[in-house]
């Protein structure tokens, strides 16, 4: 015989104005099955609490009601005040008559009083059927995923692996680096990018705990927090990387040039190649959409001149399984194309570029030898226009929102040009001088003063050639009238875009994006960077447009996630799961299809007690198991359940009023 | 088939007057993400709605069972409302999908046993739209009462 007790907060006021409170206890202990019924002003304080810890001892209750504000606000402290007088806190139930009463029916305190009755009513036929449950251990493999070795993955896999956790480190390219192993220098303090990242990059490839799969990419993942498994398929590279040294005979000799992807197409790579001469790990892959020996069988100079005998062109891709626990995504950003902008002349003037081809440009490791060089002639400009806000902050042709880093590139931008060609003036059409971020107004400032160079607020309206200058016409709004500028180089300052896989990637992992494509964080301001599917966490701009120092900082916290959560040898899971009853199994299987996690497979049991003759039942990984309950409502049989939700508790909530 | 369905009697009664104090009791079930939470919202906001609606909590709107619906109505309910995420934006991935389809056959299913379809809805209302839950319930608690009651021998109903 089941033995229930009720209690009725007041909660202050807030119930006690609009439902009366006296009578609804009077209501409750007529209800069958309820031994106690009591209120209290606040019954999730202490002395509330103590109230029902000293009322299970005393009446020898063996299900509780507290009738109080929402479960999602105090489930978790009135379960607790159950387990600590002994009793099992899923024999709780929370008949929500604040939210659902009170609060909602201020005008009518008869009717939010009989609501509250019957809410309370309902609470307690569920709480007969509920079952004694117990928290599931869930074993964790302690081993990290990062997807992607830009300076997020990078930092995010040092700082997990030096907390002795083992880290798997998947890029998409046949080095690590990213975007940053592009820059030059770096705003505000002007480090040279090479400098500050190369070290880390090194770090990576010779660290214990990392294990680095460059050249690949995420195929699919499977399982739950603390239990992933994933397939990564390593694209066929031709090149055993363990046998090659990394000499650079078989690039030196190769006959075919292709655009150099690393140096934004200004020069020519070949088709057996390194991205760029600091490259982790420093060893070539052959691009097989170019080599003439892939394509058609001829050549195989590399093979040839390659004295360790490292080429393989019978090479294939390959799949591998890595076991792990968590996973940090960092997919880094894309750099928009400004194509719309045809009144620019986007691609028909050539004196026109992008910011990052004007970076690889004045860069010292870049294809002029650190010297910003006209594209159509090679000469040295002397007038620069550079143009912010391409792309950003613009519906009508890009997206809409600021990519946050433009501004300060584009500063950085007007120092590098002075820094190479002292006579050079630099002209800056702007919108507004976005330079939130520590140092970085004083670096704006500076850069104006230094420089000398000239900042125009307002649009470009069009660009037009003239003889081989380019007159590029727009608005000066502070004086309110159209300028135009002799410019021998227009630099245009893309947006930051999300990568164009992310997508793709946010349906195989299983997790959220928006409408630009940026994988989306659980909260966007007290979950950054966890998503809302557990164990999978966010690093840089894959989330949104970041700069370096934003990244780096996101990185670490998504290592301290990480560590956190590989910080016990067992995950405490809840213990609402399915459970199947083999007895009344059909082995349909219609619960294998519906269950969007996987967590159902077949199992075979005895067809009788002792009989040799097997049949296929269901079964439930209640680690994996989320607790929807969609196989229990799609059961024709009957035969699973869901703890916390099971059939009888439901029930008896529809029939109690 | 046609004609069978033709013979079937509907449970529906037009023909009896509710009494003049007579007030609907309807079922809402909801999903523990998105209209619960929406639900708790509308407290929080204080934003008032009819005091008709009796609601249970479900994991996801996909753990809801025809069976509960028909439970409901022939025992204690004029009416029940299932509300769980958008489409889309469902905490189980995909749970919603496979609730909106078993409404839809449970509404057909409904037709065929003699109730009148509106006597089971379904809404899509999210954590943050308290209002619209609160519209919601109106809505519904204004469709049944045109309807009429289903459990008119129910004791207090007489007593009132």
């Amino acid at each position: 015989m089941a033995r229930v007790g009720v209690f009725v907060c007041f909660c202050g006021a807030n119930i006690a104005d609009y439902v009366d409170v006296p009578q609804v206890v009077e209501e409750a202990k007529r209800i069958r099955d309820v031994r106690f019924a009591i209120d209290y002003k606040y019954m999730c304080s202490d002395p509330g609490q103590q109230q029902i810890r000293d009322a299970i001892a005393q009446h020898r209750l063996t299900s509780i009601v507290v009738a109080a504000c929402s479960p999602r606000m105090h489930e978790k402290t009135f379960r607790k005040a159950l387990s600590d007088a002994g009793m099992n806190p899923y024999l709780l139930e929370v008949a929500n008559i604040r939210e659902h009463s009170s609060w909602v029916h201020q005008k009518d305190k008869k009717a939010a009083t009989e609501k509250a009755c019957d809410l309370i009513r309902m609470a307690v036929a569920k709480s007969i059927a509920n079952e004694q449950l117990h928290e599931i251990s869930v074993p964790v493999t302690k081993r990290a995923l990062v997807i992607g070795g830009g300076i997020a993955g990078i930092q995010a896999a040092l700082d997990i692996a030096d907390a002795r956790i083992p880290v798997v480190l998947v890029e998409k390219s046949p080095s690590i680096g990213g975007k940053m192993a592009q820059l030059d220098e770096t705003f505000p303090t002007l480090d040279c990018s090479q400098c500050i990242l190369t070290p880390k990059m090194v770090d990576v490839a010779s660290h214990p705990y990392i294990e680095l799969i460059p050249y690949a990419e995420v195929l699919e993942l499977q399982g739950f927090v603390g239990n992933y498994k994933v397939k990564i398929k390593k694209k066929a590279s031709y090149v055993n990387f363990k046998t090659c040294t990394g000499c650079g005979a078989c690039w030196q000799k190769c006959p075919v040039k292709v655009p150099n992807e690393y140096n934004m197409g200004i020069d020519k790579r070949k088709a057996i190649y390194t991205p760029f001469p600091q490259a982790v790990p420093n060893k070539p892959v052959i691009d097989a959409e170019h080599c003439t020996m892939l394509l058609k069988g001829k050549c195989g100079i590399c093979a040839k001149v390659c004295l360790p005998g490292a080429i393989d062109y019978k090479m294939e891709d390959e799949i591998i399984e890595r076991e792990i626990g968590a996973v940090v995504v960092a997919t880094g950003y894309d750099m928009w194309d400004p194509k719309p902008y045809e009144e620019y002349g986007v691609g028909r003037f050539k004196d026109i570029i992008t910011s990052l081809e004007f970076e690889r440009m004045v860069s010292a490791n870049g294809p002029t030898n650190g010297l910003p060089l006209r594209p159509s002639d090679g000469k040295v400009p002397k007038n620069v226009v550079f143009i912010k806000c391409i792309g950003s902050r613009d519906e009508a042709k890009g997206i809409e929102y600021c990519s946050k880093i433009c501004c300060m590139y584009t500063t950085k931008h007007t120092i590098l040009l002075h820094h190479k060609v002292h006579d050079s003036h630099a002209y800056v059409f702007y919108m507004d001088i976005r330079a939130a971020g520590k140092g970085y107004e004083e670096f704006v400032k500076k850069a104006q003063v230094d420089t000398g160079a000239t900042y125009l607020r307002g649009r470009v309206s069009k660009i037009y050639k003239k003889g081989d200058k380019l007159m590029v016409r727009g608005e000066d709004a502070q004086i309110g009238q159209v300028v135009e500028v002799e410019a021998d180089l227009v630099v245009l300052a893309t947006a930051v875009i999300a990568p164009k896989d992310n997508p793709d990637l946010a349906r195989l992992l299983g997790i959220s994006y928006d409408k630009y494509g940026y994988l989306s964080e659980a909260h966007p301001k007290l979950r950054p960077v966890e998503t809302a599917k557990a164990g999978i966490f966010l690093a840089g701009c894959t989330q949104a447009p970041k700069d370096i120092p934003e990244t780096v900082a996101q990185a670490s916290a998504c290592a301290a996630k990480v560590c956190g959560l590989f910080a016990g040898d067992t995950m405490k899971k809840d213990p609402m799961v399915s459970t199947i009853n083999n007895e009344y199994c059909s082995g349909c299987q219609n619960c294998v299809t519906v269950c969007p996690y996987g967590a159902i497979v077949t199992d075979e049991v005895p067809m009788g007690h002792g009989s040799k003759e097997l049949r296929t039942v269901a079964k439930i990984n209640e680690g994996v198991c989320q607790g929807c309950g969609s196989c229990v409502a799609i059961c024709r049989s009957m035969a699973i359940n869901l703890a916390g939700f099971t059939d009888p508790q439901l029930i008896n909530e529809i029939v109690s009023i | 088939m046609e004609t069978v369905t033709n013979q079937l009697v509907s449970i529906e009664k037009p023909e009896i007057v509710a009494p003049p104090n007579w007030e609907p009791v309807i079922m809402g079930i909801l999903c523990n993400w998105c209209s619960y939470a929406g639900s708790d919202l509308t407290g929080t906001s204080r934003i008032q709605y009819p005091p008709n609606i009796r609601i249970i909590r479900v994991p996801c709107s996909s753990r809801v069972d025809p069976w509960f619906l028909i439970k409901s109505l022939q025992t204690t309910a004029d009416g029940v409302l299932v509300s769980g995420c958008h489409p889309g934006d469902c905490h189980y991935i995909s749970g919603n999908y496979y609730a909106r389809r078993r409404f839809l056959v449970t509404k057909k299913l409904l037709n065929f046993i003699g109730y009148h379809e509106n006597r089971i809805q379904f809404s899509w209302v999210s954590a943050a739209e308290g209002p619209k839950f609160a519209k919601v319930v109106a809505k519904v608690t204004e469709d049944i009462k045109k309807l009429g009651p289903l459990h008119l021998y129910k004791k207090e109903n007489f007593e009132k």
